[in-house]
């Protein structure tokens, strides 16, 4: 597998600094994850030479070298396709330009086809228009057409949807899937929206004041409960899922670890692939199956880890065969319940927290 | 219109066309430089390119004629190569020109280039545009209004040109006699009707080549619109 190998030293303003090394899989996409001014933007500058590193950063992609001492191959060299956070479209090119700006200068190597970029991104109507007539969302969506089209073996995106309202973020995503799935081009994405990133990372590097706390699977690292990840509120388990069929309800059924799991209708076909994304605020604990229960999905699971901090709810990782939940209980519950590590108890799962699940294929 | 006028006329014109098209080649990549660059040097070169601003063009005109007399080293290199003198000579209008019109050309165009987004030639470097594609391909065209607006002002202000022509090239018929210094040589010999003729033109010209150029600036800009 090609690596993209970092050694990274890089000072900012205000005494930031980031500093890391680190050997990136180029395969998939890796979310590049944390708070605002954790040093995110600066990596993704730093790899596609628009910021100079400190003297001792040496940068690998593959077997060529990047950065070294000395040396600096400049952007124009790298074939690193990048979507800013604003698009930075020319403004001077309607969309068909600022494409064609992309795929003239990429010189003789074998690159996705226009038409194809064009309608992954839904952008066969917008062609002719100038950029300063196209919403938000259109113009985000023109910039990754235009990134793909430079036919990088690398596309870094920084935050392309933070700008973006919650309906055309939607949108923008759905036809930023379509890309991840065909272009088959190793990704960098940065993010600080967990919802965002846990759709479709394969990989999470989790930044935090300019240092690497986390470097994993995605699927892995979300379930565990020792990450600052799981102290957030939006703290959630990711599970691999397979639709099993519909029922006359208006549900679908997931297989899940030889157990099902009952979510609103998805339009798929069966035996596809879906990754769900259960909160651990919506997940709760009984010692016994319950028999009257409103909740639908229900599962028998294993205590296998129990964080509890003072002054804070209880968290909990539950195994459910390959796979685990997180749970989030008040200490009292605990208490009463006396849970302990090793013990079978019931995971329930409110159907609330499943109707905003993502299905995304993994 | 006389003959001599028609020459004089046809001498400034000469004039300002040769020198905006140096200016233009000339202060482009100035600018450009200017436009990118932070520190002492470049706030030496800015000063320096902003002299003619306020500078009486006989100062100017005085040291360009020290430079370029017979005796100096650049007048004598001329003589050598080419047999003939450069003070007093239309070459040496065209050089004083450049020197006195340059502000006009260099400050709209630093102007513009400054405006373009650093982050712009950023995702064309991206791209795979190398810096002088970045220029010709993203800042040029971006620029182009302001292209407009510096050849016009360099044009006017050769064409406006005194105190420096008379020091350097004097009044040489169909060589260094422009329209300026044939109405100078008019008011001097009390010709005031031919003075007037004159004068109206060069007023005339000016007013007309401003007012299209405000004019095309106000409408792209929107105002009024």
């Amino acid at each position: 597998m090609t690596m993209l190998e970092l050694k990274l030293h890089c000072r900012g303003a205000d005494g930031f600094s980031l500093a890391l090394e680190e050997s990136l899989s180029l395969e998939g996409v890796t979310a590049i994850y944390g708070p605002s001014g954790s040093g995110k933007t600066t990596l993704l500058e730093c790899i596609a030479g628009l910021r100079k590193p400190e003297g001792d950063s040496t940068i690998n992609f593959a077997a060529q070298c990047w950065q070294r001492r000395g040396y600096s191959l400049p952007s124009w060299q790298r074939r690193v396709g990048y979507v800013f956070q604003n698009g930075r479209l020319f403004p001077h090119l309607d969309v068909s330009g600022n494409l064609d700006f992309a795929s003239r200068r990429r010189g003789p190597v074998q690159a996705l086809a226009q038409d194809q970029v064009v309608s992954w991104l839904g952008l066969e109507h917008l062609l002719q228009r100038m950029p300063d007539t196209l919403s938000a969302g259109q113009r985000q969506r023109v910039a990754i057409a235009r990134a793909l089209l430079s036919a990088p073996r690398l596309l870094l995106l920084d935050e392309p949807l933070a700008n973006l309202d919650s309906a055309s973020r939607q949108q923008c995503l759905h036809y930023l899937r379509q890309v991840i799935e065909h272009a088959k081009i190793p990704m960098l994405y940065v993010s600080h929206d967990i919802e965002e990133v846990s759709q479709f990372a394969d990989r999470m590097l989790i930044l935090s004041e300019g240092r690497v706390r986390e470097h994993g699977s995605m699927l892995e690292l979300s379930s565990r409960i020792d990450t600052r990840l799981a102290q957030e509120e939006k703290a959630a388990a990711i599970l691999l899922t397979q639709l099993r069929g519909q029922d006359d309800y208006g549900l679908s059924e997931l297989a899940l670890e030889g157990q099902s799991l009952w979510v609103n209708q998805l339009k798929a076909q069966k035996g596809e692939y879906f990754r769900i994304r259960i909160p651990a605020r919506d997940v709760s604990i009984c010692r016994t199956l319950p028999v009257d229960s409103s909740i639908l999905n229900i599962l028998p699971v294993t205590i296998v880890e129990i964080e509890a901090r003072h002054d804070s709810p209880v968290l909990l990782r539950l195994a459910l065969g390959q796979q685990y939940l997180l749970a989030r209980i008040t200490r009292k519950s605990a208490a009463t319940l006396k849970l302990a590590v090793g013990d079978r108890v019931y995971a329930q799962i409110k159907s609330a927290a499943l109707l905003s699940e993502i299905a995304s294929q993994a | 219109m006389s003959a001599a006028e028609l020459d004089a006329i046809y001498l400034t014109l000469l004039l300002a066309g040769t020198t905006t098209v140096l200016l233009v080649l000339l202060g482009t990549p100035l600018a450009w430089w200017l436009s990118r660059r932070e520190g002492t040097l470049a706030a030496l070169i800015e000063a320096l390119v902003a002299m003619p601003l306020i500078l009486p063009p006989t100062v100017l005109g005085f040291y360009l004629l020290l430079l370029l007399a017979p005796g100096s080293f650049i007048g004598s290199l001329w003589q050598q190569a080419t047999g003939s003198q450069l003070a007093f000579s239309f070459q040496a209008l065209v050089i004083g020109s450049v020197i006195y019109s340059l502000p006009f050309v260099v400050q709209p165009l630093q102007a513009a280039f400054s405006r373009v987004p650093q982050e712009l030639l950023q995702a064309a470097a991206t791209l795979g545009a190398k810096p002088f594609d970045q220029f010709r391909s993203v800042v040029l065209p971006l620029s182009r209004r302001s292209f407009l607006v510096a050849a016009s002002l360099g044009f006017a202000h050769t064409v406006g040109e005194f105190g420096v022509i008379l020091m350097i090239g004097g009044n040489i018929p169909g060589e260094t006699r422009v329209l300026s210094v044939a109405l100078f040589d008019y008011v001097e010999s009390l010709q005031f009707a031919e003075a007037h003729r004159l004068a109206a033109l060069l007023v005339a010209f000016s007013l007309a080549l401003l007012f299209l150029l405000y004019r095309s600036n106000r409408r792209s800009l929107g105002i009024g619109a």
